[in-house]
């Protein structure tokens, strides 16, 4: 098992998910935010960046592509 | 010895690699995904339910072959480019990660497998959390073991939906529906000629089909889920009949309430590498793909494609152009008995191919269920209003004065769309899909590169 803070609320997801697969598994389907409104996943496989979140103050991650490791601190990500 | 570079590790490209080191070439894979498999395989080794690999056994097969290779996961390819040999540059590591090694892979042919991505037709209410592709949904459940949704609705087009909905209800979503676009005439006329083309195929999608009996998925021809709605996140979905053209028939609207729609009307290659290794395209806006001849070779003779970037023909067809391109980017001949196999795959699977296209290809009408402020580019918010005020521009122009295509994914998830409304708006679309970079880097990464 393993731990992360999104937003500094705690998440646990299985080891070797990815971290949109530990914010899904936990229910939260939303972690940033476009132009027109929240985000999450849309395609899943690292085309369409709509998922990018900041993980451990590196921006610009995509969350679909990047497996989640323990102790992870991720903030989301505001486009105004 | 001959050096052969593979890019991407999916059906096509382990068979490309499995190929060429039967001829006894000196065989480099690079594929971007933290494992092999591509989409067809994507697993993980812990996580992944079982119930939801096809040909298993084939892939453990392919993947002991490449023991003779060597092979850079987590590795995205940024730059291709061939002159009396073919150079790949690729970051390698955690993705998008800070501290990547970079590869520079010399060979004297290359392979492109770099396989497709879902085409999601856009919809109101598309960029509602909850709103996934096809694509999308099959990965969380396969990798991740995770759902977005507890009832979902799947709309789109093509037998790819069926899987998906399998997966979705093995994952613990409730399927609502399975709405496919084409109406059941256009099904009859793209499958019932000559059946035995869909050999292989067939017992699959008869799996899905009892799959979906047996979970009470109901499977709706001629429908598709036309507007989302929700505050904050998907709350329900319009679904309309369509007609032939895909037009919604008005009076038939019916809200359905749901977490989740998965969007999938088909494939668009990932043209990148192809393109900046400077082989020749064929096809129109919406449906362009590698040129290949009998050989899998590109109008690069050290170039050979193979797979989805050629055709949407499913994996099987990937399997046998890439062993095709693979035994002759090593060196070998079209005439060798060792091809035999593969050669009647791809032509049984070449027919395939043109029936689903027949059965399931986009048609233009679906247009209209589009509002003028619908976002059609994701990344940069663009309303379909703003695209067609600009169509009649050349395509810089185009993309300058509306900013469609200029966001992060490089207009890979609205182009078809683009074009199509470009089209449709009397415009002439030409191009989209033209990229200096191939994968996504940092410039910290790229500036560190200069000098070498
Ligand atoms: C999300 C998704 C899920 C799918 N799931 C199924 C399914 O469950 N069942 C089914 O029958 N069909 C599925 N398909 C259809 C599938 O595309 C084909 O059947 C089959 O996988 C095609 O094989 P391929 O080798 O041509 O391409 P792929 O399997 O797509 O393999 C291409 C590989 O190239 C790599 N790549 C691309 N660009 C780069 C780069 N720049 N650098 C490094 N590596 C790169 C990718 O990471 C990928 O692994 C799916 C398609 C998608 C998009
Ligand atoms: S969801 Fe598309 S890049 Fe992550």
């Amino acid at each position: 098992m393993i731990r992360i803070t999104v937003d500094d609320e705690r998440f646990e997801g299985r080891d070797g998910q990815t971290i949109a697969g530990v914010l899904i598994g936990a229910g939260r389907i939303a972690w940033r935010t476009a132009q027109t409104g929240e985000r999450g996943v849309f395609c899943g496989i690292g085309v369409c960046h709509d998922c990018l979140v900041t993980v451990n103050g590196l921006s610009g991650v995509r969350a679909c592509q990047r497996a989640a490791s323990d102790g992870d601190v991720i903030e989301r990500e505001v486009r105004a | 010895m001959r050096r052969v570079a593979v890019l991407g590790g999916g059906p096509a490209g382990l068979a490309a690699a499995q190929a060429a080191l039967a001829l006894g070439a000196e065989v480099t894979l690079v594929d971007e995904g933290a494992g092999l498999g591509g989409q067809f395989w994507r697993h993980h080794d812990t996580i992944t339910d079982p119930r939801l690999t096809h040909g298993r056994a084939r892939f453990d097969r392919l993947r002991g072959a490449l023991e003779q290779a060597t092979v850079h996961t987590g590795a995205s390819v940024w730059s291709a480019d061939v002159a009396a040999s073919v150079t790949l540059r690729a970051f390698a590591g955690s993705a998008d990660g800070p501290s990547r090694r970079s590869l520079a892979i010399e060979a004297d042919a290359v392979v492109v497998a770099t396989g497709a991505h879902d085409l999601a037709l856009p919809v109101p209410g598309w960029t509602l959390p909850g709103v996934t592709t096809a694509g999308a949904a099959q990965a969380l459940a396969k990798r991740d073991g995770v759902t977005v949704g507890r009832r979902t609705i799947v709309s789109g087009s093509g037998p790819f939906l069926l899987p998906v909905a399998q997966s979705l209800a093995l994952t613990g979503s409730q399927v609502v529906g399975v709405h496919e676009a084409s109406t059941v005439r256009a099904l009859a006329a793209g499958w019932l000629p000559r059946p035995w083309q869909l050999a292989g195929k067939a017992g699959e999608l008869v799996e899905y089909v009892a799959a979906l009996a047996r979970h009470r998925i109901p499977y709706r021809p001629g429908s598709a889920v036309v507007r989302v709605l929700g505050e904050s996140r998907v709350e329900a979905a319009v679904v309309a009949s369509l007609d032939a053209a895909w037009r919604p028939i008005p009076g038939t609207e019916r809200e359905i309430v749901c977490d989740a729609v998965a969007l999938g009307h088909g494939f668009t290659p990932r043209l990148e590498a192809a393109l900046s290794l400077g082989c020749a395209i064929v096809g129109e806006h919406g449906a362009r793909f590698v040129a290949v001849d009998d050989e899998q070779r590109t109008s690069n003779p050290l170039v050979f494609a193979a797979g989805e970037v050629t055709g949407i023909g499913g994996a099987d067809a990937a399997l046998a152009e890439g062993a095709i391109a693979g035994f002759l980017a090593a060196g070998g001949s079209i005439d060798d008995s060792r091809l035999r196999g593969p050669l009647a795959v791809r032509r049984r699977m070449r027919a395939f191919a043109a029936r689903l296209e027949r059965a399931h290809g986009i048609r233009q009408g679906w247009t209209d269920w589009l509002d003028d402020d619908t976002v059609v580019c994701r990344c940069e918010g663009v309303a379909k209003q703003a695209i067609e005020q600009s169509s009649h521009a050349p395509m810089r122009a185009m993309k300058l004065a509306s900013r469609a295509g200029l966001g992060p994914c490089q207009g890979r998830t609205c182009g078809h769309a683009v074009e199509e409304i470009m089209a449709q708006a009397g415009g002439r679309p030409s191009g989209f899909d033209r990229r200096p970079i191939l994968a996504p880097i940092r410039l910290g990464e790229l500036a560190g590169q200069s000098g070498d």
